[in-house]
């Protein structure tokens, strides 16, 4: 077995998705089956070959340092689930002071 | 809050302290790093936002080719190698103030690598080799609200994302090793030393306590003797020169004090406090899993010699060879040049020289009644109120007679107190001494005539009389007066 | 006057030009089809008819004053969710954006808009683009035309229905996978995937973001390559958007023309689990193109048998990390925001309760790939074997012109029978897969129906990347092939004949429809 249920939910919570056990039960199997059907990719390749990252190949795309136009705050708050006084407003925060 | 401590002398017996420093600059850009939103500090939360820099669906990042380039001048600046070839890398966690989810930063690829500066404590240098310098993106502005304000026990926390996606320098060094208990101020002079660095190469604004600068002290310690590095801690919240010092003298003494009574140090952030110590944060027991990959919305930078070589072009004159040059001119010797750089009061010097003042006069202030004031009130020198154009203009005015020693303090004092430059405070204060023949020939009789023994002494020839005259003539007039001309007067009248 | 929901995109714009219609009165007739036929086929998530009639009167107005006008304006263009649009919501067929409205335009919508078309809604797709039928939506079934018991392809389906029921002469879809071109291959419709970065992403919601390319979705090639050029070139908006000309694709689609060209036939895409009525028109496709001068050419590429395989890791690990953003704090739906729990919980919760099956199964499976210890046997590696694939086409672009392909092995299969196998869902791209890795060109055009079901089969052409005029030469001279030997356009027989598909219902109401907008 590739990916153990375990295993999965300590991805799930790595991605921040809470699943009900139901779905772990569901899910498990399914991700297992996926990785272990696409896990020939890491056969094929040798050491000589070299990764493609972006199918295009640019470089050195900038940009000038002129100031644009910014959203105005309220369209930025627009889509806020809660916002207040200019700002967005979260639920408490767990962990390291910054 | 306070862990058991071991005597700093006593630790260095014992251990040798290996540091590794982390500091991010913000750059000065007019727009961030990733968006043409303003890269302006203090404007109404929110107001520098768009598409991208809030991470809406749908966004992507265009990079700001100026950052690029003052990350480069920062590279070639700390004598790295310039990466022929290097992208960007999502790094991926969690946590609000940053909008994607993911920063934008360098992983494996930094855009400048493998260089050393030098430092100089107490005239002598010592070499800091670097690790990298990379490009990367700053999050927003958290404010908690809850009983205290802290994060710890707050109710729900409001965000601002004007700073989100400003651009950032990320320098690291590699594992500084020999500097003993020299450990904190090598770190200290290290610090001032970039951001004089950055200064000069007008790339950030450098101020420590707006967090245009900031620093991660790591530390860890050997037991004499022995090759193996120790488990290190990372202090962060060190917002100034001075708490960088008196952070890692803390954390050494902690470590000590554990490893002594047989304990293990634990690989964790510290927060420091200007209480005068540090809390441990979360234990990193687990480390993060970053999962970084390639940047796939953003092409490779690879910056052709000829442009790299047009900017080194551009690099101001290294710190140790302008030190040098600056004695020369300046015609200090080695020991006040020595004190000057240690109270991180070159620049200052130079700026008030720049100013019109004479370098030794700019020295004396800077170093005497100014280096007293920020060391009574707890700040650095150049966060002290006063600027190196009021030091010059100040100079210039008792030069010219209208103040004098004595009376230049008290104008020190009401440009401190914000009330403007030297000048108006003069003005203001009516603190110009008093040039008038008439009013300081009627004091000086008055003086006399009320130390009769004193005069009979002078006109003995006891010099030494003198002065018990002159200050009542001083106390008479406030002490607005020119001693010299005083004096002068006196033996006139006698 | 002609029946104006049945016509082409090209054929409205000169009617318009000529002053025979307005683009009011084609806003109209569309907005009627939707009204009469979105019960059935359920393409849109939402329609905008005040705004479809306003945008129209607009282009009405300029074609009056005498302004000149682009070959589209007036002419009305079904949106994918996916787009960024503030005239709607932007819900990328997740419950996550439920309602979001999105303070920005898309480029390419933005280009749609200045070139005067009129956006009469936006349409149906699996959530965040992850799908093959569009069953994946959080919001609801799109049924096939063709057969409303079939799904409609995906992850555009909604666009691709919209085509194919006449509700729009054109759309605009985005091919991550084939999400353009196997939708397009299973309605009977025409779908590109353009150059990766011939077109803007600036404002398409991102899944994989060195794979998702926006394109045109239409009736005729024709029509799909005016509005190919209508919305592409750079954009300084998107990096890896390529600043480079606009490859002349409405005068190969013009042109028509075949004689000469080495069209290279993929070994490898052929042989067990083809649907035999699939390869049997494809090869026909192959006999009417060598007949009209074109040389066939079989080529090799030995790697696009790992390219699923490469692309199920290096697609779900980019939607790790793309789909970070939804977290319920700047946008979306959040849940469980009770004041006790902290941020994490209720980030956690929002997730939880926003995505569908599939997108946790990417997001498990992408964090898994690029996790520590993992990356470089799963990530790493697949980027290697994208390398391996972009030879296998460098080195078949050097036998051939063009490759072509089925557009996908199999017709429209039963809404339902593939939901609960992910795998079976992921081999409708085989095909398609390939050019999104390498980032090259290409497109899908109807070869006619399987005789096996009767349900329409799509022909794939690629070309090298800024070749896309080349995929206009030879679909337009298929179609052109195909239309004369049958007497029309493939999509007249699922509007003209009652008995030959397998819904009456839905084909007499759109031949009613069709009546009514005559008279």
């Amino acid at each position: 077995m590739a990916l153990s249920a375990q295993e999965v939910e300590r991805l799930a919570k790595l991605a921040r998705i809470d699943l009900t056990p139901e779905e772990l039960e569901r899910l498990a199997p399914q991700l297992d089956l996926i990785i272990s059907s696409v896990a020939t990719v890491s056969e094929v390749a040798g050491e000589d070959v070299g990764v493609t990252t972006h199918a295009v190949e640019l470089s050195n795309v900038f940009r000038d340092d002129v100031v644009g136009s910014s959203l105005s705050s309220e369209a930025a708050l627009s889509g806020a689930p809660v916002a207040e006084d200019g700002r967005f407003r979260v639920p408490r925060i767990l962990g390291e002071e910054s | 809050m306070s862990e058991p401590l071991m005597d700093y002398d006593e630790a260095m017996e014992r251990y040798d302290p290996v540091l590794g420093l982390e500091v991010h600059v913000e750059l000065s850009t007019a727009t961030k790093m990733f968006c043409a939103c303003s890269n302006q500090f203090g404007d109404e939360p929110n107001t520098n936002t768009c598409p991208v820099c809030l991470g809406l669906p749908g966004a992507l990042p265009v990079v700001n080719g100026s950052a690029v380039e003052a990350a480069i001048r920062i590279g070639l600046a700390l004598n790295c190698q310039i990466a022929q070839w290097c992208r960007f890398a999502r790094k991926n966690y969690f946590y609000p103030d940053m909008t994607k989810n993911f920063q934008t930063s360098q992983y494996d690829e930094p855009i400048a690598f493998d260089g050393s500066v030098e430092v100089e404590l107490d005239g002598r240098p010592f070499a800091v080799p670097i690790e990298r310098a990379h490009m990367e993106e700053d999050a927003g502005k958290l404010t908690h609200f809850g009983l205290s304000g802290r994060i710890q026990d707050a109710d729900y926390s409001l965000i601002d994302y004007n700073r989100a996606g400003t651009p950032l320098i990320e320098i690291v060094t590699k594992p500084v090793f020999g500097a003993g208990a020299d450990a904190p101020r090598v770190a200290r002079a290290y610090v001032a030393m970039l951001r004089d660095l950055m200064k000069a190469l007008g790339v950030s604004d450098v101020r420590m306590e707006q967090g245009s600068l900031r620093c991660d002290a790591n530390v860890s310690l050997m037991p004499k003797g022995s090759v193996e590095l120790g488990t290190r801690t990372e202090t962060k919240n060190v917002n100034s020169l001075r708490s960088i010092e008196r952070a890692l003298t803390y954390e050494i003494r902690r470590q000590a004090a554990v490893l002594a009574s047989g304990g293990k140090v634990r690989q964790e952030t510290r927060h420091w406090h200007e209480e005068g110590f540090t809390s441990p944060g979360r234990s990193k027991e687990e480390a993060e899993d970053y999962r970084y990959f390639p940047e796939p919305d953003l092409p490779p930078v690879a910056p052709s010699r000829e442009w790299v070589e047009q900017l080194r072009a551009t690099l101001p004159e290294p710190p140790a060879e302008r030190r040098k040059r600056l004695a020369a001119e300046w015609g200090f010797s080695a020991l006040e040049m020595r004190d000057v750089v240690n109270a991180d009061a070159l620049d200052l010097v130079a700026e008030t020289v720049e100013a019109g003042a004479g370098p030794q006069a700019a020295r004396k202030w800077w170093m005497t009644d100014l280096a007293r004031r920020a060391n009574e009130a707890g700040v650095e020198l150049a966060e002290v109120g006063v600027s190196p154009a009021q030091v010059a203009q100040l100079q210039e005015l008792v030069e010219e007679g209208v103040v004098n020693d004595s009376l230049a303090r008290k104008v020190l004092d009401g440009v401190v107190a914000g009330e403007g430059d030297p000048r108006q405070v003069v003005e203001a204060r009516g603190l110009a001494v008093v040039s008038n023949d008439a009013v300081l020939e009627e004091a000086v009789e008055k003086a006399v005539a009320a130390n009769a023994d004193a005069a009979q002494k002078v006109r003995d020839g006891k010099q030494q009389a003198m002065g018990a005259i002159i200050g009542a003539v001083m106390r008479e007039l406030g002490g607005k007066a020119d001693a010299a001309k005083v004096r002068e007067l006196i033996v006139k009248r006698l | 006057m002609n029946d104006l929901v049945t016509m082409t995109a090209s054929q409205l714009s000169a009617l318009m030009a000529s002053g025979q219609t307005s683009a009011r009165e084609v806003t109209e007739a569309h907005l009627a089809q939707i009204a009469a036929i979105e019960a059935d086929v359920a393409a849109f998530l939402s329609v905008d008819s005040a705004g479809a009639r306003r945008q129209a009167d607009a282009v009405d107005a300029r074609r009056a004053a005498g302004d000149a006008l682009g070959p589209l304006a007036g002419v009305p263009i079904a949106v994918k969710d996916i787009f960024a649009y503030r005239g709607l919501p932007t819900t990328c067929g997740s419950k996550m954006l439920d309602g979001w409205m999105s303070p920005y335009d898309a480029t390419v919508v933005k280009r749609t808009l200045d070139a005067g078309m009129v956006v009469v809604g936006k349409t149906n797709m699996d959530e965040f683009a992850m799908g093959s039928s569009t069953e994946n939506s959080g919001y609801q079934t799109t049924h096939n035309p063709w057969d409303l018991d079939r799904v409609p392809g995906g992850s555009g389906g909604g666009s691709a229905a919209a085509l194919a029921a006449f509700e729009a002469p054109l759309a605009l879809g985005t091919d991550t996978g084939g999400s353009i071109r196997q939708p397009a291959s299973v309605t009977g419709t025409v779908g590109v995937k353009p150059t990766y970065g011939g077109n803007s992403r600036y404002g398409v919601v991102a899944m994989a973001s060195s794979l998702d390319t926006p394109g045109p979705c239409a009736r005729t090639v024709l029509d799909a390559a005016l509005l190919h050029e209508a919305i592409s070139g750079w954009d300084p908006m998107d990096s890896t958007s390529i600043n480079r000309p606009v490859p002349p694709v409405v005068e190969a689609a013009r042109r028509a023309d075949v004689k000469g060209l080495r069209l290279g036939v993929v070994k490898e895409f052929a042989g067990e689990g083809y649907q035999p009525g699939v390869m049997r028109r494809f090869e026909e496709a192959l006999v009417a193109l060598e007949g009209m001068g074109a040389q066939l050419v079989e080529v090799s590429c030995p790697h696009f048998a790992y390219a699923l395989g490469a692309y199920y890791l290096i697609m779900p690990s980019e939607v790790s990390s793309n789909l970070a953003r939804f977290d319920a704090m700047r946008y979306g739906v959040r849940v469980g925001d009770d004041g006790a729990r902290d941020v994490e919980e209720v980030t956690a919760l929002s997730r939880e309760a926003g995505f569908g099956d599939e997108v946790k199964r990417r997001i498990i499976i992408g964090t898994y790939a690029l996790s520590a210890g993992y990356y470089d046997a799963y990530y790493g590696s697949a980027q290697k074997v994208r390398t391996l694939i972009k030879r296998d086409f460098e080195a078949a672009f050097a036998q051939a012109d063009a490759l072509v392909s089925p557009t996908s092995p199999t017709t429209a299969w039963r809404l339902g029978e593939r939901v609960d196998d992910p795998l079976a869902m992921y081999r409708a791209d085989l095909c398609t897969i390939p050019s999104n890795l390498a980032g090259n060109a290409a497109i899908s055009v109807p070869c006619g129906l399987s005789p096996d079901d009767d349900l329409p089969v799509g022909f794939q052409i690629m070309a090298p990347p800024l070749a896309d005029d080349r995929l206009y030469l030879v679909a337009a001279a298929l179609e052109g092939a195909l239309d004369d030997a049958r007497g029309g356009p493939l999509l007249a027989k699922l509007r003209s004949s009652v008995t030959g598909v397998k819904q009456p219902t839905l084909a007499r109401q759109i031949l009613d429809l069709a009546k009514e907008v005559e008279a």
